[in-house]
């Protein structure tokens, strides 16, 4: 692996610190664009152009605009200081997690043993070998449209007691006049 | 111990997975609550593409990062709608507001 996506990696997570205690929602939202471009870049330097730029324009395009959008749409609150969780908590879990990194870090594992090896192309792996997951896709994205169309309807409020009566009125009005009508024509026919 | 360009990479990622942790742990506005679980959900990719190159799977390290890319997509548009949502109903976007319950 190469050195290079190291000091790509500390500005990601550099970027990721300042989005979490970034004070306003938007530069949050900006900094988590910055985080995915630095993802793409690792992506690309490991070996996969591919979701490299399918995390760049989804990542750093299409989430943050949506971000935008919603920011817009909500406006900015003050953020309150208080933390939901017990700072106790939040603490013991994160230092739960660093003793798990401790532990995870073992001896050097032998690298690119395998990589000699006939790889399948990408392709071939997402459409014959795991082909079930596209099809999860499909339906996830489906459900997700469906459910951001049902969520973003606007709630028409209940007519209330006069513009009711007033349609209901219209309404007989309209059907007496077909029925007139509809006489009208059948005493012509005879 | 020896700790190679791999280990340092591991522990860099593991630290973002942390921040986007305590993020999701401290705020209480759903946007941000959403950002820090994008953050954490992006260290996840990061781990799956150094397993990948680690091992020699590249692709089949991306072909489940593309799947993981496209639910975590879907899962951020649908709670944005739901924060625009939240914010019609109680004029708010914090989640302490939504702890009470009507009816």
């Amino acid at each position: 692996m190469e050195a290079i996506t190291l000091p790509i990696l500390l500005l990601a997570l550099f970027l990721a610190i300042m989005a979490i205690q970034s004070q306003k929602l938007l530069t949050s939202a900006l900094f988590l664009a910055g985080v995915s471009i630095g993802v793409s870049i690792i992506f690309y330097i490991l070996g996969c152009p591919q979701v490299g730029v399918i995390e760049l324009n989804v990542g750093a395009g299409l989430v943050t605009v949506l971000f935008v959008f919603s920011i817009n749409f909500i406006g900015e609150e003050s953020p309150s200081n208080r933390s939901i969780v017990p700072t106790g908590i939040v603490l013991l879990v994160l230092s739960a997690l660093a003793i798990l990194l401790i532990l995870s870090t073992k001896p050097p594992v032998s690298i690119s043993q395998h990589a000699q090896e006939a790889q399948p192309t990408f392709a071939s792996i997402l459409w014959e070998s795991r082909n079930l997951d596209v099809l999860l896709q499909i339906f996830i994205f489906f459900a997700g449209v469906m459910g951001l169309l049902g969520l973003l309807a606007e709630a028409k409020p209940p007519l209330d007691g006069a513009a009711a009566a007033e349609i209901s009125e219209k309404r007989k009005r309209d059907l007496e006049a077909l029925e007139a009508h509809g006489m009208a024509t059948s005493e012509e026919e005879t | 111990m020896n700790l190679t360009t791999v280990h340092y990479f591991h522990i860099g990622v593991f630290l973002i997975l942390c921040v986007g942790l305590y993020g999701l742990l401290i705020s209480r506005n759903i946007l941000k609550m959403i950002i820090s679980l994008q953050i954490m959900v992006k260290a996840a990719l990061l781990e799956f593409a150094l397993a990948g190159h680690v091992t020699g799977h590249v692709n089949l390290a991306q072909s489940i990062i593309l799947t993981i890319i496209v639910a975590d997509t879907i899962v951020a548009v649908v709670g944005m709608a739901f924060a625009v949502q939240i914010r019609r109903k109680i004029n708010s976007t914090s989640v302490d507001r939504l702890a009470n319950l009507k009816g």
